[in-house]
């Protein structure tokens, strides 16, 4: 009920003349296995509308969140096409819990397949209803109209806008089931209109979390343990409180230094003394997989088919492997941040994050504020890749904005940021498999642990085969087998599960002296797989071999929420280790393609932040105590790392529009695994490929 | 050391009372309210909050408000006017961003480097931007955008 009254006043603020059609996302429940949520404090009865004003412009509102995926201008274009309006004319307003109806969170790819379709047939709804409008207004037929830029004219030539058209009245639909348009109609959708986002991020206009400034703000900087689990023993603000104009404060767990400046605060904190507990520093990055395999939870069968003795007796030997992922950060630029303001009962907060929504319940929770008394707005965000699900900071600024009577901003520093951050959890992948003489694969057992299940299942045609997991990303994991918390990274399970199977699927095609490509296609039968793999080959010039052929290239495949995937690399490994990442093609199949551009953005973005987790993002810790605190020495890819970059569309107007954000960046692990093995004959097991691990592979 | 320091900042003068000492990111952010220049790693090494100071490039979270007393301070609220620069309508014509966060700090620094190398190769473009950091991965369109206000400039001198 709450959310709905929420929902009502957004609404009838937003009120005034004009058509309103409201629907129903429908998202939590279409895929209610996939999300990692809590359930709404409420049922709703639409998740979102359209608004048509007699100013002629068109008023989206959805609780997803622009984190720079381009959804605002993926959706703008849909609006569009399906209105027939000019794609300027359209304004999604994003983020806002007071103004937006209930979403979920935007994560696992899901704005496309699952919130376009509704808003499409929410401007077909539209656009139905203002044609008969016009056709009462023009006296002529529904089916006679034309419709351009939101001006409908008549045979006779007569026209009326749609602004007219509402001018003065209130129009109220719920959704209907009013056809929408064919692929082959297409206007809008399928091209690449500026993104309308561009202005604002090129001007510096484009205001985050932490841009906010409210009269009164005071910065706060927070005292933290030194390690995970510490708790605190003693705590002295006495110098801290000498600094002029500081304010400190102590409330249970939180000891904070305020100021209104942030770096006069932060100084302050320094001067903050207090002791922790120490803490166990084990497990350590090294000790990590041992750790794992220890303490996770009983194995879960995800998937079997077959009997496993079978195939191993149908196999010419059974070939088995060890994969290891380390702990990945998401490392956004704009650390998590949050503005928070109290006034008339209510607290409003400009927070960092992908999931307003439900930050808005986290901070109900922090505060004991009723959640309808909790506004949470998340306009332009400064990258998410899943570490901006949860957001401490919003609760830790609206605590102290209350506790403090002023505005109150938390921007943690880099150092908090990889302390705090939900990692990508380390993984152990375990792979017996096996084949025969030809080149079928027969066998495939494969032991998952840590990295959770998410499309764990080869999509190869296997007779003998078990998929297990224990422990993943979604949580549920017992207490102590990750020193710190661990959440969803881009393409979550899918970057670590798909490293293992397709280095693993290289390691046997080399045993039996196959090409890599070859045996892939001689093992597979999905045509949508083989099609985006025999393209990235041609396009790539791929020629068949058996590596290592010294060429330095490799191959991989994958599947994300049905989206196919097949990345091919080139790469040349020095002396010493290093890899130098030459050439990498991505082929993509995500069903109708809403903005090539966006998604060519999406392919490009993930073969750099792949070639980081491929490579070098690593983090480093004794136990709960992170050691990685900068970007010195988390290495994200650079400028100096560039390849050249190949993105190819495989057209597939068949198949409804998926998402794009997660699919392109998992076969990047893999396919330089195999291309470093290719250039130097190094099977490096463990990602991410460092130059001392190649140089240890090469032996 | 506490003292009034005043610089040219986006074309007009500025004036600041406080501790010299304090790095210019905070100034401009908290005292001058020019929220443009991001805070990212506060210790020089991502470039989100890069300004330019007498056609320099510095990292404003660790230059001293002391260190540009006199001096010429331009920020991304502060370039372009009416019109976006030639390296503002490449970024935006390119879409080289995608959360927008580095994008004030990555426009600067291109900025400053046009100014000394106006006609770069694609290498020293890749060099000079080298040390911002982009996480989303817009690099291949940052160093087209850079190309292409580079040609504008030239097509317009």
């Amino acid at each position: 009920m709450a959310t709905e009254e929420l929902s009502r006043r957004g609404f009838a603020r937003l009120a005034g003349a004009g058509l309103f059609v409201f629907f129903d996302t429908g998202l939590a429940q279409q895929e209610p296995a996939r999300i990692p949520r809590r359930a709404p404090a409420t049922a709703t009865d639409f998740n979102a509308f359209l608004k048509i004003g007699e100013d002629g412009r068109v008023q989206c509102l959805v609780g997803k969140v622009e984190l720079g995926q381009g959804a605002m201008t993926s959706l703008a274009q849909v609006l569009a096409e399906e209105l027939d309006v000019a794609f300027d004319s359209v304004d999604v307003v994003m983020g806002d819990t007071d103004l937006c109806p209930y979403d979920m969170g935007t994560f696992g790819s899901m704005t496309t397949p699952f919130l376009v379709p509704v808003v499409r047939k929410a401007g077909a709804e539209a656009r139905a209803v203002l044609l008969s409008m016009a056709a009462e207004r023009l006296g002529a037929p529904v089916e006679k109209l034309h419709v351009k830029d939101g001006v409908v004219t008549d045979p006779a030539g007569a026209t009326v806008s749609y602004a007219r058209l509402v001018e003065g009245k209130r129009i109220e639909k719920h959704l209907a089931n009013i056809p929408v348009k064919p692929v082959s109609e297409f206007q809008v959708i399928g091209h690449s209109p500026h993104r309308k986002d561009a202005h604002d991020k090129v001007t510096g206009k484009a205001r985050y979390a932490g841009d906010q400034l409210p009269a009164g703000l005071l910065h706060a900087c927070l005292l933290r343990p030194p390690a995970h689990g510490a708790k605190r023993l003693s705590v002295d603000t006495a110098a801290a409180e000498q600094v002029r104009g500081v304010r400190v404060v102590k409330d249970g767990d939180l000891v904070a230094v305020l100021h209104e400046r942030r770096d006069v605060a932060a100084a302050a904190l320094e001067k903050v003394k207090a002791e922790f507990e120490s803490q166990p520093s084990v497990p350590d990055e090294k000790t990590i997989f041992e750790h794992l395999l220890k303490t996770a939870p009983q194995p879960r069968v995800v998937g079997e088919r077959g009997d496993l003795t079978e195939g191993e007796r149908l196999s010419g030997g059974v070939i088995e492997r060890t994969y290891l992922h380390a702990y990945g950060a998401h490392a956004p630029i704009e650390t998590h941040s949050a503005t928070a303001v109290v006034a008339d009962g209510r607290v409003t907060v400009w927070a960092s994050t992908q999931a307003p929504f439900m930050v808005k319940d986290q901070v109900a929770r922090a505060t004991g504020f009723s959640a309808d008394k909790v506004r949470i707005i998340s306009r332009y965000v400064g990258g998410g890749f899943g570490g901006k699900t949860d957001a401490a900071q919003a609760a830790e600024a609206a605590r102290l904005a209350i506790l403090t009577g002023k505005p109150v901003q938390v921007v943690w520093n880099r150092r908090e940021e990889f302390f705090y951050d939900h990692f990508r959890p380390a993984a152990v992948i375990k792979i017996r498999s096996g084949m025969t003489a030809a080149g079928k694969i027969t066998l495939w057992d494969a032991r998952i642990v840590g990295a959770g299940d998410r499309e764990a299942q080869p999509f190869y045609v296997i007779p003998h085969q078990r998929t297990t997991s224990a422990g993943g990303w979604m949580g549920a994991n017992p207490a102590g087998m990750n020193p710190f918390e661990v959440g969803a990274w881009r393409a979550p399970s899918v970057n670590s599960i798909t490293f293992a199977r397709e280095s693993h699927i290289d390691v046997m095609a080399a045993q039996g002296g196959f090409d890599p490509l070859q045996f892939r296609l001689d093992n597979l039968t999905d045509a949508r797989m083989r099609r985006v793999l025999e393209t990235a080959a041609k396009r790539f010039g791929w020629k068949a071999g058996k590596a290592p052929s010294g060429r330095g290239v490799g191959m991989a495949c994958g599947v994300y929420s049905n989206a196919c995937n097949a990345t091919m690399a080139e790469v040349a490994v020095h002396k010493d280790g290093r890899v130098v990442v030459k050439r990498v093609l991505i082929a993509l199949d995500v069903g109708v393609q809403l903005n090539p551009d966006g998604l060519r953005q999406q392919a490009e973005g993930s073969v750099m932040m792949g070639m980081g987790y491929a490579l070098s993002e690593e983090l480093r810790f004794q136990g709960g105590k992170v050691l990685t605190g900068n970007f010195d020495n988390y290495r994200i890819t650079r400028f100096s790392g560039l390849p050249e970059i190949e993105v190819v569309l495989v057209d597939n107007p068949q198949m409804a529009a998926l998402g794009a954000g997660e699919p392109p960046i998992i076969a990047m692990g893999a396919a330089l695994a195999n291309a470093v093995y290719d250039a130097a004959g190094a099977r490096v097991l463990e990602l991410p490929m460092t130059a001392e691990r190649v140089k240890r592979a090469r032996g | 050391m506490e003292r009034t320091v005043s610089f040219h900042l986006n074309g007009k003068p500025a004036t600041v009372t406080g501790d010299d000492e304090r790095m210019l990111l905070w100034v401009l952010r908290s005292d001058l309210a020019l929220t443009g220049t991001k805070f990212g790693c506060g210790e020089g090494i991502c470039g989100a909050c890069t300004v330019v100071v007498d056609q320099q490039a510095v990292r404003s979270c660790v230059t001293p408000l002391k260190d540009v007393a006199g001096k010429h301070v331009l920020t991304i609220e502060g370039l372009g006017g009416e019109h976006l620069h030639a390296i503002q309508q490449a970024f935006e014509e390119q879409h080289a961003f995608q959360c927008g966060y580095c994008t004030p700090g990555m426009i600067l620094t291109a900025y400053a480097f046009l100014l000394k190398t106006p006609r770069p190769t694609r290498a020293q473009i890749i060099a000079a931007m080298d040390d911002n950091l982009c996480r989303c991965g817009a690099h291949v369109r940052i160093v087209s955008a850079i190309q292409q206000a580079a040609v504008a400039a030239k097509a317009g001198a």
